[in-house]
């Protein structure tokens, strides 16, 4: 069957178009003015631009708060339901699932509206209020995943040698389920910086986030400001996937 | 009693996530425009949303249209392109196989938005017109990666003598793709495209940034343009509503489904 390797063709023709050429022109609109000339102007201005900066350091807390408030609420959530003593319910765990097939844009709008309705200032609270709601399933998914895959004979032997259920719950299960997290992390954590709707629609616009401000600079036709803001981005996705590593594919792969 | 403590925390969660949902469902069964002003049990708004009786109705019914179309070719192609790709990785070796790989994952970590932004400086650059053309090869991008990843387990799963007997006994290579291979690699396919549909159906930041000029509209760039409007059309309400209940649906039944498959294989 070797022959049937040059089948990846189409495939890595079609990725080098659509993928890896619109990555190089983020790079090289990001180096230029509008005039086509190489530049360093478009990445200097951001980093002297002082409301640039605080969108960029608001986005980066708001999305670490996010990130943390989502594993601290969706671990023992994620614990729980792979626990055979408490949960044997697949619809419970669908249910978890659920909101990630439902569409974030609606989603998000039903949780303003409700804030709205309970008379909640709509700002920062809420808006931490709504990412968790947007992204708990992301965490809870990937670490229930990997808690119902891990092998009980680990605890059982942790039980056996005297060790009392707390520490094989921190020696032994919380370790081992740490790849668990780290997806859930990387699904979490980059989707809250780049986002731009959630965030204008559960703070009626007060607050705008780093995503806001690259699609902002693109709608008004400064491509070269906004392809250096997605560099930036784009930088902080190596950065973060190179902690990751390549867990992310095989949380995915098994979602439906 | 720890059970009950247990329990009660993934009801309470779930109470939690499900409210606003709830809430909508809720304030989809009367009148009023204003969200939250219960002003009596009233089915107009079903009776709206499906004779486009409404103030901008067509344009909501055409966006979801527009969401269906959209998904099915995009996961259409994705699937045939992931799938023959899938086959070409299988066969591939080292670092041409890692290479592959590596390019497979970019649209997966990359946030919407940069795909999006540099799908659409690469439009901008080649000069095309932006569309139906552009968003759909834009969720084919994103949606393959899913098929190239649940079809290439089944080709791993499955026992290469097979094939190679099937062509020992005399079947053309065709018939040997057709009879041998693409019956194994069915239940990868299926997963792939329904997973590249939901993608396709979920998105807005792509769509957003590829649909040009020419008013476009999928479901969620209507939401999006909707709500920023301020008046958010209460057609939507009704709509949101049975979407819910079919999505949550088609999940409990392909879970039980799954289950019982499950089950009957362990017996």
């Amino acid at each position: 069957m070797t022959k049937r390797s040059t089948w990846s063709i189409p495939y890595l023709v079609f990725m080098i178009i659509f993928v890896v050429l619109p990555l190089v022109l983020i790079v090289l609109y990001a180096f230029q003015d509008g005039n086509g000339h190489f530049t360093f102007s478009n990445v200097t201005r951001f980093f002297t631009d002082s409301d640039s900066l605080s969108t960029f350091a608001l986005s980066l807390e708001v999305a670490i708060e996010n990130t943390l408030i989502c594993i601290l609420l969706g671990y023992p959530a994620a614990w729980i339901l792979a626990n055979r003593k408490f949960n044997r319910s697949a619809v419970t765990v669908t249910l978890f699932i659920m909101p990630m097939w439902i569409n974030a844009l609606m989603r998000t709008l039903a949780t303003a509206e409700l804030f709205n309705m309970l008379g909640f200032t709509l700002g920062k609270g809420t808006l931490l209020f709504g990412m968790v709601y947007d992204y708990i399933p992301f965490m809870i998914y990937p670490i229930y995943n990997i808690l119902m895959k891990m092998d009980n004979s680990y605890m059982e032997a942790a039980e056996d040698l005297g060790a009392t259920p707390w520490k094989v719950f921190w020696k032994v299960t919380v370790p081992l389920s740490m790849p668990g997290v780290m997806s859930g992390v990387l699904m979490v954590f980059m989707p809250t910086v780049s986002t731009f709707a959630i965030s204008e629609f559960l703070t009626n616009n007060k607050i705008k986030l780093f995503g806001t401000i690259i699609q902002e600079n693109i709608n008004s036709s400064m491509w070269n400001y906004g392809a250096a803001l997605a560099f930036i981005m784009l930088i902080i996705i190596g950065v973060s996937s190179l902690f990751g590593g390549e867990r992310e594919s095989s949380a995915e792969g098994g979602l439906i | 009693m720890k059970k009950v403590f247990a329990q009660a925390y993934l009801y309470l969660l779930l109470a939690m996530l499900y409210a606003p949902l709830v809430f909508i469902a809720v304030f989809s069964f009367t009148e009023s425009r204003v969200l939250g002003n219960w002003t009596g049990f009233s089915p107009k708004l079903y009776v709206n949303l499906f004779t486009g009786g409404m103030n901008g109705g067509s344009s909501l019914l055409a966006a979801v249209e527009n969401t269906l179309l959209i998904a099915l070719v995009s996961a259409a192609f994705a699937t045939l392109l992931g799938t023959i790709a899938a086959i070409g990785i299988h066969n591939l070796k080292g670092r041409k196989r890692a290479g592959m790989q590596f390019l497979n994952n970019i649209p997966m970590i990359n946030p919407d938005i940069i795909t999006g932004v540099s799908l659409f400086l690469l439009f901008v650059f080649l000069h095309i017109t932006q569309g139906y053309l552009t968003v759909i090869l834009a969720h084919i991008t994103f949606c393959t990666p899913y098929v190239v990843l649940s079809v290439l387990p089944k080709l791993s799963q499955m026992n290469p003598n097979i094939y190679e007997a099937a062509l020992d006994l005399g079947a053309r290579p065709s018939q040997a793709l057709r009879k041998v291979l693409l019956p194994e690699l069915r239940p990868g396919m299926v997963s792939g495209f329904l997973l590249a549909f939901t993608m396709s159906l979920d998105d807005f930041a792509v769509t957003f940034f590829t649909r040009g000029t020419i008013g476009l509209d999928t479901l969620s760039t209507y939401i999006y343009t909707d709500a920023r409007k301020g008046g958010l059309t209460p057609e939507l309400r009704p709509l949101m509503t049975i979407i819910f209940l079919i999505v949550l649906v088609l999940l409990v039944v392909f879970n039980l489904r799954q289950n019982r498959a499950a089950k009957s294989k362990a017996n």
